[in-house]
């Protein structure tokens, strides 16, 4: 028996797929930005910060690292609302990566910010500055420039794994595929152009943050 | 009246005393010169002048700042000395400019402009004003001490802390760093050196403190704490019989 290749469906299911792809692309961009903020502040937290503070970001970090990306998101979205607390399934999806990648990479910016050597707090501490002040000024930027191919990863990591927000009816590439493939029942097909889709997107997104990397490390070559 | 005054400190790391009772006064434009084994006490002793290390007893008063472990009393005191480290202590990321630019627009608040005019003289004075946009990686070791006594000098101190800043330099490149250093003391920056560079301090110092298992063991003029040392650890110390 012989199957026969169709593509036809893809003009007509173009709007649908494009859109899969912008709210995807959506979700990456908003849950990185705010996702390495939150991670940054708590390294900051874990790392230096006040020591009371400390125990509540381990608590969340350690809350989030040990369950499921799907149970996060299905807590924020069905659970969340029994408390009154109701949002739409873009706003619960996008909560949920920030949330998620916030916990991981907060491990990573840690682990960057204790390898700084301690003479460079001393030489901040000595030229009259506080200690966010050489935080925020003379640690940061090389913290996160040893860190930066983990951190990447983790960042295409949570931008693989955003497919699951279609089991809340997010709107993504994934929901777009699954969509098309129930008209037009041929799940091989739709499924490779979504596979390819997401290779490209994953591509591109590494190119964009080592882009980013060379730009906000002017290190010249060294090792 | 003396610019830094230090009285009966004592400092304790656990149970090992490591400072046992130092007083010091220093006068303004004076370069004093601490020398002793490892161990003595003496990179404490300057640390703790700075504030990099807490005093259990004593005081520490700079200019009329007092050292309070709190954070407006240590910005007072710091804004007060500088501190040049054995290791540089460069910020990796910034160029050479950027280094000696960053704590004036921090902490000051001078505007972008003004701090790299400042910057720009502060490098001229140490002779490196060609490397401005120069990052530390691309630096020599004598190049990178140079560039952290300008950053401390662009903070206008009123003394200058030097912790063993020829110790990590290949034996050519530490000539160029005490020219500087020298340079500075003839233009009467009052300066507290611990070093092991005993011809400088003979050559430079208006002072030396020997220090010996946390205290000031001898204490004078060059000529005479190295002509005629009075106590047999000192003779030990600096190989005469």
């Amino acid at each position: 028996m012989t199957y026969h290749f169709d593509f036809g469906w893809l003009i007509e299911s173009l709007p649908v797929l494009l859109k899969g792809i912008r709210i995807t692309v959506q979700l990456i961009l908003i849950g990185a930005v705010f996702g390495v903020a939150l991670g940054i502040a708590c390294a900051w937290v874990r790392a230096l910060g006040p020591k009371w503070l400390r125990p509540v970001v381990a608590t969340y970090v350690e809350l989030i690292r040990n369950t499921p990306f799907l149970i996060q998101l299905f807590f924020i979205f069905f659970g969340l609302p029994s408390l009154g607390i109701r949002m739409s399934e873009l706003t619960a999806a996008n909560l949920a990566m920030i949330v998620n990648l916030g916990a991981y990479s907060c491990e990573i910016i840690r682990a960057g910010i204790q390898a700084t050597p301690r003479g460079q707090f001393e030489a901040g501490a000595s030229l009259a500055m506080t200690p966010f002040q050489t935080f925020w000024y003379v640690v940061l930027v090389p913290a996160l420039q040893r860190i930066w191919p983990a951190l990447s990863s983790q960042i295409v990591i949570v931008m693989l794994g955003s497919a699951v927000v279609s089991q809340i009816a997010a709107e993504d590439l994934t929901f777009a595929a699954n969509f098309i493939q129930s008209r037009n029942f041929r799940a091989f097909e739709t499924y490779i152009v979504s596979t390819l889709i997401y290779l490209a997107l994953a591509i591109l997104l590494r190119q964009l943050l080592a882009g980013l990397g060379w730009m906000l490390f002017p290190r010249k070559a060294s090792r | 009246m003396s610019l830094i005054a230090i009285t009966e400190v004592k400092k304790r790391f656990g149970d090992n005393e490591v400072l046992k009772g130092i007083s010091i006064d220093i006068a303004p434009g004076e370069v004093v010169a601490i020398i002793g084994r490892s161990g003595s006490g003496k990179s404490t002793l300057l640390r703790c002048i700075n504030g990099l290390e807490t005093i259990d007893e004593g005081s520490i008063v700079v200019a009329g700042a007092q050292f309070l472990p709190d954070e407006v009393h240590l910005k007072a005191l710091r804004l007060k000395v500088g501190m040049i480290f054995q290791q540089f202590n460069l910020f990796p990321h910034l160029t050479a400019g950027g280094n000696v630019m960053l704590s004036q627009m921090v902490v000051k608040k001078v505007p972008k402009k003004d701090a790299e005019a400042v910057a720009r003289k502060m490098l001229d004075r140490v002779g490196l004003a060609h490397k401005f946009d120069a990052l530390p990686d691309e630096l020599s070791g004598g190049q990178q001490q140079r560039v952290a006594i300008a950053r401390a000098l662009a903070m206008q101190p009123m003394a200058l802390l030097c912790d063993e800043i020829t110790s990590a330099l290949d034996p050519e490149l530490v000539a160029e760093v005490l020219a500087v250093v020298k340079e500075l003391a003839a233009e009467g920056m009052t300066l507290v050196m611990v070093t092991h560079e005993m011809r400088f301090a003979r050559d430079v110092c208006s002072r030396v403190v020997f220090m010996h298992q946390g205290r000031v063991h001898e204490i004078g003029a060059p000529e005479d704490v190295f002509a005629n040392p009075r106590t047999p650890e000192l003779r030990q110390f600096l190989g005469v019989q």
